[in-house]
């Protein structure tokens, strides 16, 4: 068999394995003590895997920019942040419709991304991360301060309960949203493998790699650059407003400079340019982050002495450190750790140009 | 005797290989000319040499192995580099170019030496290098490094992009280096190198493709010369 | 007339903090490479030590404790960063940026751990809390003697690079690393010192910036980071004369157009950054593109 069709083969037979597992964890009833605070169909654990998976969702959208596309930016917030207020200033304001307002959102940031990125990425590199940092910070500024009676300000804003379909409301429904979470994984995942496996998504990873051939090959890096930015951005916008469904209403925290270093921090954990490693790395944040309260509290590190306890119990701390010593000793993140390669690697001497 | 031995040097950059195994030796005295059609990988062994690039293989200079020393322990060793781009800091003035490269505590007659050569740069002195000419440049580059103890030069293109003139002047100052210090000497103006070099070596694709011992017989032979360096040397007029 | 003074005196004051935060960045990103996201908690580390130092001491000695004290913490976190992580990770750029990622979100969370989350309260000693009359405006003082540092600083600066053989290799380097390097001389002292140093100025930024709000609270020098980064880029890295007018032009852009409309402030100051950039045809070290 040639080496793409078996490429082919490994990999659907195992994503399909994998989404399989997980499509049906709601109906088991298994007990994992010490990680989840209950059985697996509880509504409290299917919420918390929920996010875990938008945020799974979220960190490969921003693997396609930064891992595969090799474009560093620090305004991926802003689409996420677009798909959620958009969204609930819709609904709770103007009186719209759940889904129409979702659609409006998504073109709305897709606008945004093709705007922003079709200015930034005129310019280098580190223009470009400038730039977007910038953006990222008066987005963040606009909707803590700008306008607080529409966005909710620095509370936020809670989502119109009578604008949510039955099927999603109410506890008994997590389930329900556990799965919308789940298919917004899927649809991120299949967007990106897709694109990894066509011809555009070759010439990001060759973009990547070394942008001057491609420019000499006659390709223009900067329209493939904006095409990675405008599809990373509207895959966001769709994980805002996932996460906008799984906690009743918009939070401001996601457009802070913090969120969006917390993608790459997802990204970088699980490893960049991996097939899973963007998906490994936003599943175990996602559930750190969440579980550190728990966790901080465990008799392990409340036992310890003042001096070690405090910078232990803070959650960015632990982030940050961890952080530093995955670039040291685990550049590859946890997916290279164990031996993946990165999707570059994959193709090379499969798909030659 | 072999000053710098060369074996086997292979180098990859942004995922292509440009060396594929380079062998050559450079003796300790005279001028031995690299050369080669554009994009041969010329540049590239050079920066090899200076550790400017990472690479397999081995480089020894005076016996001593230089892959995998940085740059300035290469450098430190004896080895000048004039590169093709100049290397001139533009911001800087000439004197501050000049002073960059001078080792602590080393005399004048140093400068005495260089100012000798290139009288150009002591009226430039206070000049920021970015305003000067592209012959001066050449000079500012050739003149800084000759200011440092070297034991072997590493010059790329002097006289490319030079007027006759200037070229012949650069030229003939590098002759008169090349009786005191040994240089590789990276050129594609045939008449340079008809008029300094002793040996030849001749790159192509990433690796050795002639050896000469001498490099007019090398010049001298008008199928060969084109079939290596792909000009004819009717006059010896550059490509 | 009195509303553009006191606008005047405070972006300038602001300008100054950009530039002691921002000097330091552009030079360790124009010889280095490296965009040090850690640079915003050298600042906070600053700003905690002195006030910490005049939290004990208190009054005019306090004051100056804490200058000191603010620039010594600064400069040894900056130190000990360039050793123990850049430095390992040489010729790796991008895990250079990002450990810079790590530590800028871990020191800030380390500072919460021992002050606490809240904000601490700067009691700025008397003459130094009253005003200054300026033509019928009252601008307070401490915008002075942020002026005047962030004056002396510039002064300082161009003095060393200028006049010095390390500010000689310093200006070279950032030209052109790999040439220096060509020449005999080992980069990687001027590295440490230059990071030191950004660190020094940044941990004055911020006992400065402490003065300034008359407080000091864990997350003061990652708000002031992104400001700097955007005077860096607006300045071109490496160059100090650049960093200096563009910190002057983002200070008082910002105060004018925040007078205009709230938070239209930062609002105007990444549309001029995006204007800036589009309109410049050259890279970020001043060469055409």
């Amino acid at each position: 068999m040639s080496r793409v069709a078996k490429l082919w083969r490994t990999h659907w037979l195992r994503a399909l394995i994998v989404f399989a597992l997980l499509y049906f964890l709601p109906y088991s009833t298994l007990s994992i003590p010490g990680v989840f605070d209950g059985p697996l169909d509880a509504p409290g654990v299917l919420q918390l895997l929920a996010v875990c998976l938008v945020f799974a969702g979220l960190a490969i959208s921003y693997d396609l920019l930064f891992g595969h596309t090799g474009v560093m930016s620090f305004g991926h917030g802003i689409f996420v942040t677009g798909g959620m207020y958009v969204t609930t200033i819709l609904v709770n304001h103007a009186g719209y419709a759940l889904l129409p307002s979702a659609a409006i959102a998504l073109v709305v940031s897709l606008a945004a991304s093709l705007i922003l990125g079709g200015v930034a990425l005129r310019v280098g590199g580190i223009g470009f991360a400038m730039v977007t940092l910038a953006f990222g910070q008066a987005v963040s500024i606009l909707v803590i301060s700008g306008s607080p009676q529409l966005t909710g300000g620095e509370q936020g804003q809670t989502l119109n309960g009578s604008a949510v379909p039955a099927a999603l409301d109410g506890v008994r429904n997590t389930a329900n949203l556990y799965w919308i979470a789940l298919a917004y994984l899927v649809v991120c995942a299949l967007a990106v493998w897709g694109l990894a496996a066509s011809t555009p998504g070759r010439v990001m990873r060759a973009i990547h790699e070394n942008e001057r051939r491609v420019e000499v090959l006659g390709l223009n890096p900067y329209l493939f650059k904006l095409l990675a930015f405008a599809l990373a951005a509207v895959l966001a916008a769709g994980g805002g407003i996932i996460y906008l469904l799984l906690l009743g209403g918009a939070t401001p925290s996601v457009s802070t400079s913090n969120f969006t270093l917390s993608l790459l921090v997802m990204v970088v954990l699980g490893g960049a340019g991996r097939r899973w490693g963007a998906i490994v790395g936003g599943l175990v944040y996602g559930y750190a982050s969440q579980s550190l309260t728990r966790l901080s509290g465990a008799s392990a590190i409340s036992g310890l002495p003042g001096v070690l306890r405090g910078p232990l119990q803070q959650p960015l701390f632990l982030l940050g450190a961890a952080f530093v010593l995955i670039v040291f000793f685990a550049p590859g993140g946890l997916a290279g750790r164990f031996g993946a390669k990165t999707i570059t690697d994959e193709y090379r001497g499969g798909l030659r140009s | 005797m072999s000053l710098l031995e060369v074996s086997d040097v292979r180098v990859s950059l942004g995922g292509s290989a440009i060396l594929h195994g380079v062998t050559f030796d450079v003796a300790d005295s005279g001028v031995t000319a690299l050369l080669g059609r554009n994009g041969v990988g010329k540049t590239t062994t050079a920066k090899a040499i200076l550790g400017l690039h990472a690479s397999s293989g081995s480089i020894r200079f005076d016996g001593r192995e230089l892959i995998g020393l940085p740059t300035y322990a290469i450098a430190r060793l004896g080895i000048g580099y004039v590169p093709e781009d100049r290397g001139v800091f533009s911001a800087l003035t000439v004197a501050e170019n000049l002073r960059l490269a001078e080792p602590r505590g080393r005399g004048s007659a140093a400068y005495d030496r260089v100012y000798e050569l290139f009288p150009v740069l002591r009226q430039r002195a206070t000049q920021a290098a970015g305003t000067l000419s592209g012959g001066e440049q050449q000079m500012l580059a050739i003149g800084r490094i000759l200011l440092r103890p070297n034991r072997l030069l590493v010059v790329d293109e002097p006289t490319k992009g030079l007027s006759p003139k200037v070229a012949a002047e650069v030229a003939r100052a590098l002759k008169e280096v090349a009786r005191t210090v040994p240089i590789l000497l990276i050129e594609q103006n045939l008449g340079v190198v008809r008029t300094m070099a002793g040996r030849a070596v001749v790159l192509d694709t990433g690796r050795v493709a002639h050896r000469a011992e001498n490099t007019r017989d090398l010049l001298a032979d008008p199928a060969l010369t084109n079939q290596l360096l792909g000009v004819s040397t009717a006059n010896g007029v550059s490509p | 007339m009195t509303t553009v003074i006191l606008l005047t005196a405070t972006g300038l004051g602001l300008a100054a903090l950009y530039f002691l935060v921002a000097s330091g960045l552009s030079l360790i990103f124009g010889l280095m490479d490296v965009l040090n996201f850690a640079h915003g908690a050298f600042v906070s580390v600053g700003g905690y030590v002195g006030w910490t130092v005049a939290d004990h001491l208190s009054g005019t000695i306090g004051l100056f404790g804490a200058l000191l004290a603010g620039i010594a913490a600064g400069a040894a976190i900056a130190a000990g960063t360039e050793l123990a992580v850049i430095r390992p990770l040489y010729g790796r750029p991008l895990d250079q940026v990002l450990a810079t990622v790590g530590l800028g979100l871990a020191i800030p969370a380390l500072l919460q751990a021992i002050w606490g989350a809240d904000s601490r309260t700067w009691l700025v000693p008397g003459w130094l809390a009253g005003t200054v009359d300026i033509a019928g405006a009252r601008v307070p003082s401490v915008r002075f003697l942020l002026i005047g540092i962030a004056v002396a600083l510039l002064v300082g600066l161009r003095l060393l690079l200028g006049r010095t053989r390390a500010g000689l290799i310093v200006r070279a380097g950032v030209e052109d690393r790999a040439m220096v390097t060509a020449l005999g001389i080992d980069v990687r002292r001027a590295n440490s010192a230059v990071f030191a140093l950004g660190g020094a100025a940044a941990g004055l930024a911020g006992v400065l910036y402490g003065l300034y709000q008359g407080s000091v609270s864990p997350g003061d020098g990652t708000s002031l980071l992104i400001f700097a980064f955007v005077v860096v880029v607006l300045g071109g890295a490496g160059s100090i004369t650049g960093t200096a007018l563009a910190a002057v032009a983002v200070g008082l852009v910002q105060q004018y157009a925040d007078y205009a409309s709230a938070s239209l402030g930062d609002e105007s100051v990444v549309i001029l950054l995006a204007a800036v950039l589009l309109l410049r045809r050259r890279n970020l070290q001043g060469r055409p593109a």
